[in-house]
């Protein structure tokens, strides 16, 4: 939907200093935009709830990191989720793929649909569903209010395949 | 069997937990940032306190490494030292690569193998006495790897590793302790958080 280019820029503009990251077939194509600008910084890690950790890391160190994983990674990462913004209060922010929201021929009747917005609502997070190019401008907007507020926030993208 | 097999292995050596502790506590820059969870924890909280640590507790249990990583490179002139439980280690062993993977200079992990959940009950974590932690800091990426079971040993060189350009991964084989309660938070994370936050700043 988004070029890496167009959320490269995007994010440099909203001062976000790192990208901590998981990739899916969608997100994890922003990355070479990302390395190549070199703002923000890419780290990579090995799974999603150490994407959420890695953040808070960040965070509680003056930075301003952005979560870029799938959502199943958000299903993986419950507990790191609850300590970093429910314990320690961080208000991190996330852009968070949405497997098969646009088209499900390669994962017929997939599960993300069923549990993907209850567990983010569970956890307390704000989150805006960007479903067409259209909205792009709603991934700044959201970030900038939730970053305002001090609350977690978070883009949940639709995403065309598995 | 073969005769290699019949070799006995030798007991490990294994120092006191909190001498081992506090020789990391004797040895920290007040500017160093330092990360504590679980057992080490409990034990660095009987220490004197200072505004750059980080009792991770309550803890998403595995998560100091990553927070440290996070830590390390927010704040790259300043030394990041995490305090980890081997329980807490086996549960996010990805972290191992993840910091290798990124290099922070700053960055020191030290692991107390005492082979044991001792907060929950001391049951035996999964691989007690098999697991090789260096073996498995270096196979992820990092190349100061340092491992210790003599207190005395450990006292003299931790001023020297923790000082050697990271990312460092320690190991140190400490005796369980059995009977003790786990880590009581020493306050709200939220309000410690935002502490923390503005000593680093300030």
């Amino acid at each position: 939907m988004f070029s890496g280019e167009k959320i490269c820029t995007l994010l440099e503009q909203l001062g976000v200093t790192h990208v901590v990251t998981v990739p899916d077939s969608t997100i994890g194509r922003w990355q070479a935009a990302i390395e190549e600008l070199g703002t923000p910084s890419l780290v990579r890690v090995c799974r999603e709830g150490e994407a959420w950790q890695v953040a808070a890391g960040l965070q509680l160190g003056g930075a301003a990191p952005l979560v870029l994983i799938q959502c199943t990674g958000l299903l993986e990462a419950g507990d790191a989720i609850r300590n970093a913004l429910h314990d320690f209060g961080l208000p991190l922010f996330a852009i968070i793929g949405y497997r098969s929201y646009l088209n499900q021929d390669t994962l017929p009747g997939d599960t993300c649909l069923v549990f993907t917005e209850p567990t983010l609502d569970a956890w307390q997070i704000d989150y805006r569903l960007v479903t067409k190019p259209s909205q792009f401008d709603d991934i700044g907007a959201h970030f900038i209010a939730c970053r305002d507020a001090g609350k977690p926030g978070a883009i949940l993208l639709a995403e065309g395949k598995a | 069997m073969t005769a290699q097999a019949m070799i006995p292995t030798p007991p490990r050596t294994r120092m006191p937990a909190k001498d081992a502790l506090a020789a990391v506590h004797a040895a920290r820059d007040a500017r160093d940032i330092v990360i504590t969870t679980m057992t080490p924890a409990r034990d660095w909280m009987l220490l004197p306190q200072q505004p750059l640590d980080l009792v991770l507790v309550p803890s998403a249990m595995g998560s100091a490494p990553p927070l440290g990583l996070g830590l390390a490179l927010a704040q790259p002139n300043r030394r990041v030292i995490v305090c980890n439980g081997d329980g807490s280690m086996l549960m996010n062993l990805g972290a191992l690569v993840s910091i290798a993977n990124a290099r922070p200079a700053n960055l020191v992990v030290i692991v107390f193998v005492n082979g044991t959940y001792e907060v929950t009950g001391s049951q035996p974590v999964p691989g007690a006495d098999i697991v090789d932690y260096p073996a498995l800091a270096r196979a992820a990426g990092f190349e100061s790897v340092h491992a210790h079971g003599s207190l005395h040993e450990w006292q003299s060189a931790v001023s020297r590793i923790i000082a050697m350009p990271g990312p460092t991964f320690v190991a140190l084989d400490v005796e369980p302790v059995h009977g003790q309660p786990g880590p009581k938070s020493p306050g709200p994370a939220r309000e410690r958080a935002r502490q923390f936050m503005q000593a680093l700043r300030g």
